[in-house]
């Protein structure tokens, strides 16, 4: 893959004044669905600022598709930002908000409704287009803003809190909709505090804290290098406990805790791989039967509490 | 996803005709803003006082003098300068910007592939058309409400008399107003957070600009605008102890001067506005 196909973070650092933004930063973002995950104040606004020019790095470059924002009639062009900000041109409604801004691109009127149409579909929200958006509820508010970033077809999507204020509905719907966007060959940088929403369409995620990056990568990669929390495997099988004996003379089992149901055991291991081909070994010596074998805290949310911890902020 | 400005309609390839579509997009949002919304009702009243002030004179006033009326036509005329259009001026185009980060929506123009060059142009134009639609046709009223109730003798003082040129002239100088102080306005709220103050200050150098020595009058809008009055008015009172006379300048050189002078804070607001940060917090 080459760089001009990824987003790149080269050591970027932003003071404001003497607070810290973030710094040091060092990514590499291939396409797919990117979470930034982190605490309040951790530094995910400020990365998704920079990344769009809003903001401009103290130190260091960055560039999105071998593009800067210095070269706005390019850049602008692959790049959709729907910020956090929860705010609007004054009396206007949800289509011409749209409309307005693909005018703005240079489109002519006729493709730029055709667009401004086309999003306001693809979001569910023909029926409330012509309402004057103060009017909007802070959901409807929400999908008009990511309609709005979408509009013009970007290749890279930056979504600051896409999941706020939304319903369950609506929800679901736009995870989906992220999902299918980055399976198009999209980035799709998200930062959310779902996390276990969007720990499920993440490719990968970059971890956050007081403006550093903690960790970065695909999920399970950096589970794996967690090595002070043992991975936890939940095995559901027919006999637990004779299953949580064999497992527990492994120097590698930290511990086996049966499941509460009786049809299931926890097992802490250091060494996953390993663990893997003992259970293996163990199924065909003693032909145990599986029902299933999954990881237990191999998702965004543990790997979050592992590094960051619970206290830094809503997860 | 398709790009759908890649195609082969797109006009990337051409950039006038990108820069010129997006002026006119800039154009249409701003002007509706600028005309259209609640706040501008305070610019309006403004820009109706004249004609209110002149209307009840040519109603209540029978034995009014041409000559002297001429006279204080230009009087209120140089205090609308100074006044509406000054106050007016800094209110639209401080608002252009600072309206935008005040209402967090400054972003969304940024976040277009457009040159923000083109977006300070563009919001420029919008506010000297909304100011000189507003104040031009303001000052037409006046004009034809002074010379009006004159009748046949004032019919003959703008056909056959200098009238009309009187009245090019009030328009010319009411446009440069516009322009002179849009730019110095728009250009000062990209700088300060808080306008008024400066303001203020550039109220202060635009009255007292008379009494600086005359090099630096020449950095005051106002100093352009009275060598293109049509008809000029001494310094009275305490004022006219102080006043440096300066060099006047003729028409050729007051005009392109003064757009020169708004052409370059221009340029400064284009780089000031390249290395403009979105932190509404901060503001």
């Amino acid at each position: 893959m080459t760089t001009s196909n990824k987003i790149i973070f080269d050591n970027v650092s932003k003071f404001y004044g003497e607070v810290l933004g973030v710094n040091r930063v060092n990514l590499s973002l291939p396409p797919g669905v990117t979470s930034l995950v982190g605490p309040n104040g951790s530094g995910k606004t400020t990365l998704m600022n920079l990344m769009t020019g809003l903001v401009r790095p103290t130190q260091g470059s960055i560039s999105v598709l071998g593009l800067t924002p210095d070269q706005p009639e390019e850049f602008f062009r692959h790049v959709g930002y729907c910020t956090q900000f929860d705010s609007f041109p004054k009396g206007v409604s949800g289509f011409s908000f749209i409309y307005q801004s693909l005018l703005l691109r240079g489109l002519l009127n006729r493709e730029a409704r055709s667009l401004a149409l086309e999003a306001i579909e693809r979001l569910g929200m023909t029926n409330a287009a012509d309402r004057k958006i103060a009017g909007y509820s802070k959901g409807m508010r929400q999908r008009i803003r990511l309609a709005q970033a979408i509009a013009h077809h970007p290749t890279v999507l930056v979504l600051d809190e896409p999941l706020n204020g939304l319903d369950p509905m609506a929800r679901a719907e736009t995870i989906a909709l992220f999902e299918a966007l980055g399976k198009e060959g999209m980035h799709v940088i998200v930062s959310s505090h779902v996390l276990h929403e969007v720990d499920k369409i993440s490719d990968q995620v970059v971890l956050m804290s007081y403006g550093y990056v903690v960790a970065e990568g695909q999920i399970h990669g950096v589970r794996s290098e967690v090595k002070e929390h043992p991975m936890q495997i939940l095995v559901r099988c027919g006999n637990p406990g004779r299953l949580a004996s064999r497992l527990f003379s492994q120097d590698h089992v930290v511990e086996a805790k049966l499941n509460n149901d009786g049809k299931g055991v926890l097992v802490r291991t250091r060494d996953a791989d390993q663990f893997y081909l003992l259970l293996n070994r163990i199924v065909l010596e003693e032909d145990f039967l599986l029902e299933a074998v999954a990881p237990a805290d191999d998702d965004v949310n543990s790997v979050y509490q592992y590094l960051i911890g619970g206290g830094g902020g809503t997860v | 996803m398709s790009q759908p400005e890649s195609s082969p309609k797109s006009r990337r390839d051409l950039p006038w005709s990108l820069w010129t579509s997006q002026l006119l997009a800039v154009l249409r949002i701003e002007l509706r803003k600028s005309l259209w919304m609640r706040r501008s009702i305070w610019i309006y009243l403004l820009a109706l006082a004249p004609v209110s002030i002149i209307g009840l004179h040519a109603l209540l006033d029978h034995n009014a003098n041409l000559e002297e009326d001429t006279r204080v036509f230009a009087y209120i005329f140089q205090f609308y300068l100074h006044g509406a259009i000054f106050f007016a001026c800094m209110g639209l185009f401080t608002w252009l910007f600072r309206g935008e980060i005040v209402e967090k929506s400054l972003h969304y123009y940024f976040l277009v592939p457009m040159r923000r060059e083109v977006l300070i142009v563009g919001k420029f134009l919008a506010g000297v058309l909304a100011s000189v639609v507003t104040f031009g046709g303001s000052v037409l009223l006046a004009f034809i409400f002074m010379y009006g109730h004159f009748g046949a003798a004032g019919r003959a003082f703008i056909f056959d008399g200098p009238g009309l040129g009187h009245l090019l002239a009030y328009l010319g100088v009411a446009t440069l107003a516009c322009v002179g102080y849009g730019s110095l306005f728009l250009a000062l709220s990209l700088v300060f957070k808080n306008p008024i103050l400066p303001g203020i200050v550039v109220l202060l150098w635009e009255t007292f600009h008379a009494v600086l020595p005359s090099l630096l009058q020449k950095l005051s809008v106002m100093f352009y605008l009275k060598q293109l009055s049509p008809v000029s008015i001494p310094p009275d009172g305490i004022m006219a102890l102080f006043t440096v006379v300066a060099e006047p300048v003729p028409a050729w050189i007051a005009v392109p001067g003064l757009l020169c002078l708004c052409g370059a804070i221009l340029v400064f607001a284009c780089f000031k506005i390249r290395r403009t940060e979105i932190s509404y917090l901060a503001d």
